[in-house]
């Protein structure tokens, strides 16, 4: 673009006519993204109590090993923790979900409602809209390294996979290993009882939030007929494109939605585990 | 009638300006509009303010009442509380004229960069072309836009960083959506989106949609559809990978 002739005054951070409490909203953002994020770090570093019978919490599926030295579960796809992985790095513990929470962490770190989100309440850019702004410069995410957030797609397709593993979870939290065995023993041995309980709930309601907030991710919107400029004659195509969109106008509800019920699912399951919370029985 | 106290910023220029309070008698059914145009009856007739259609059609009238971008015309009195001053500023993007009247022809001169609508070839023989409704459902959107600019003033790529020089703004991110989404247009404008209009610059914070007097989905339905089409052309390896092996697609 041309250069142009236009001198404003540079405003100072906060400076703004606005009277109403345009502080709350990024807040509110800021303590609720802080909260996940403190207690999700917290959980992932644990190794332990990830799961309670038929229960795994969404934060470690799926669950490629027991965490190290952790007794069978049931829920490993591929057994105990394996010797070729180190138990820590440089004194910091490994533990299953670092092997899996960078892609649902990164499917929403680059989400677009997200972005904006947090574009605001962490880095005050702006802290909220006609707000001065506290930085002199700016890049936006034209450089590196906000550039990469165009990978959200890459991560979207992870996310999907996701979806299914946890529909797959909750099915499986239907089915109970009887009194006296353990559920691993009782999946080996095939002998699990069918079951609803307070815990199945909550782990059915998480891939619906989910799904709800993946399956409207402007990117989907776009692999699945925005990058069209015609849809007639493709009537397929633009129902799912309105079915996203219609999941899409929703974005910012589903994504909180969801990330407070992963939050809570794995905080059933390891209150559960350490058995602070009763897992109450609906039927079975 | 409750006597209602106006703090309206007054000068040449930004740097210049002061804010001059005014009082005035509100009634029933006044908008800012006319509470301002009262202002000038009774107290200040050099007060410098652009209107014209005070329906919300033309876009004229934009200011900044209470520190939020609005049309001055479709801001009901009974919307804003009356108990303290009410703040009128004129747009902050775009340097000042006089009081409220501010130069946004940078804006024309942009649109004027962007490359324009070239149809493909006529579907019939008497020059015609046949369009679903179902194809243009998106663009028609779009066409909604009044340019009353309020979406430029609240971008913080404009109205703080003044980007003036690199960005065009979510207007023209509409306009060149709505053209570049058209069932009939064949230009392409992806690669200038990037590198001329810098569409990397917005970070998505939706200001620009929740201003919007016509309630235009600026963000969602034009800007991140554009940030994923240039995604498409310049960020997606595998995308790239296909395009060596079918050229020409």
């Amino acid at each position: 673009m041309s250069r142009t002739n236009i001198s404003l005054p540079q405003r100072s951070f906060g400076e703004t006519s606005r009277i109403d409490a345009w502080w709350s909203q990024p807040l509110i953002v800021f303590l609720g993204l802080l909260a996940f994020v403190v207690y999700s770090t917290w959980a992932a570093f644990q190794g332990a109590h990830y799961s309670f019978g038929a229960y795994l919490s969404p934060m470690y599926s799926p669950l490629f090993f027991e965490a190290y030295e952790h007794a069978a579960t049931g829920h490993a796809l591929f057994g105990d923790w394996p010797k070729w992985l180190p138990a820590a790095v440089i004194g910091i513990p490994l533990t299953p979900a670092f092997l899996i929470l960078w892609a649902p962490g990164g499917f929403r770190f680059t989400c677009y409602y997200y972005r904006g989100a947090y574009y605001k309440a962490f880095w005050g850019d702006p802290s909220n809209c006609g707000v001065g702004e506290w930085r002199k410069g700016y890049r936006g995410e034209r450089w590196f390294p906000l550039v990469f957030q165009n990978i959200h797609r890459y991560f979207l397709y992870f996310a999907i996979l996701f979806i299914f593993v946890l529909t797959y979870d909750a099915f499986m939290a239907m089915w109970h290993a009887p009194d006296g065995m353990t559920y691993a023993q009782a999946k080996t041995d095939s002998v699990l009882n069918f079951g609803i309980k307070v815990g199945t709930l909550v782990l059915i309601i998480n891939p619906i939030l989910l799904g709800g907030y993946t399956f409207g991710c402007h990117s989907l919107r776009h692999l699945i007929g925005g990058f069209m400029d015609k849809f007639s004659g493709n009537s397929g195509r633009k129902k799912a494109y309105d079915c996203v969109s219609c999941l899409n106008r929703g974005h910012a509800k589903w994504a909180w939605a969801s990330l407070i019920w992963v939050g809570f699912t794995d905080l059933y399951v390891r209150l559960c585990s350490m058995g602070v919370w009763t897992d109450w029985t609906i039927i079975g | 009638m409750p006597q209602v106290t106006f703090r309206i910023s007054r000068g040449s220029t930004h740097q210049d300006s002061q804010f001059v309070d005014y009082q005035t008698d509100i009634t029933e059914g006044m908008v800012v509009l006319d509470a301002v145009h009262q202002i000038q009856e009774e107290s200040a007739p050099d007060l410098a303010c652009r209107w014209n259609c005070k329906a919300g059609k033309c876009g004229s009238c934009s200011a900044e009442i209470n520190g939020k971008p609005r049309l001055m015309c479709m801001t009901r009195m009974d919307t804003i509380p009356t108990d303290q001053p009410v703040t009128i500023e004129p747009m902050k993007a775009f340097p000042r004229i006089r009081d409220l009247v501010t130069d946004v022809s940078w804006n024309y001169e942009v649109k004027k960069r962007i490359k324009k609508f070239k149809p493909r070839k006529p579907d019939a023989p008497d020059g015609t072309w046949r369009m679903q409704q179902v194809d243009v459902d998106r663009v028609q959107e779009f066409r909604k836009c009044i340019e009353c600019f309020l979406c430029q003033n609240v971008c913080h790529v404009l109205r703080d960083h003044h980007k003036h020089d690199e960005f065009s703004g979510p207007r023209h991110y509409v306009y060149t959506a709505a053209l570049e989404m058209h069932p009939l247009d064949t230009e392409d404008r992806i690669k200038d989106v990037k590198d001329e209009q810098n569409i990397g610059y917005c970070n998505i914070t939706k200001c620009c949609t929740k201003v919007c007097p016509e309630h235009i989905t600026i963000t969602d339905n034009a800007i991140i559809p554009l940030k994923e089409r240039v995604g498409d052309e310049f960020y997606d390896p595998v995308r790239k990978l296909f395009r060596i092996f079918r050229p020409g697609k």
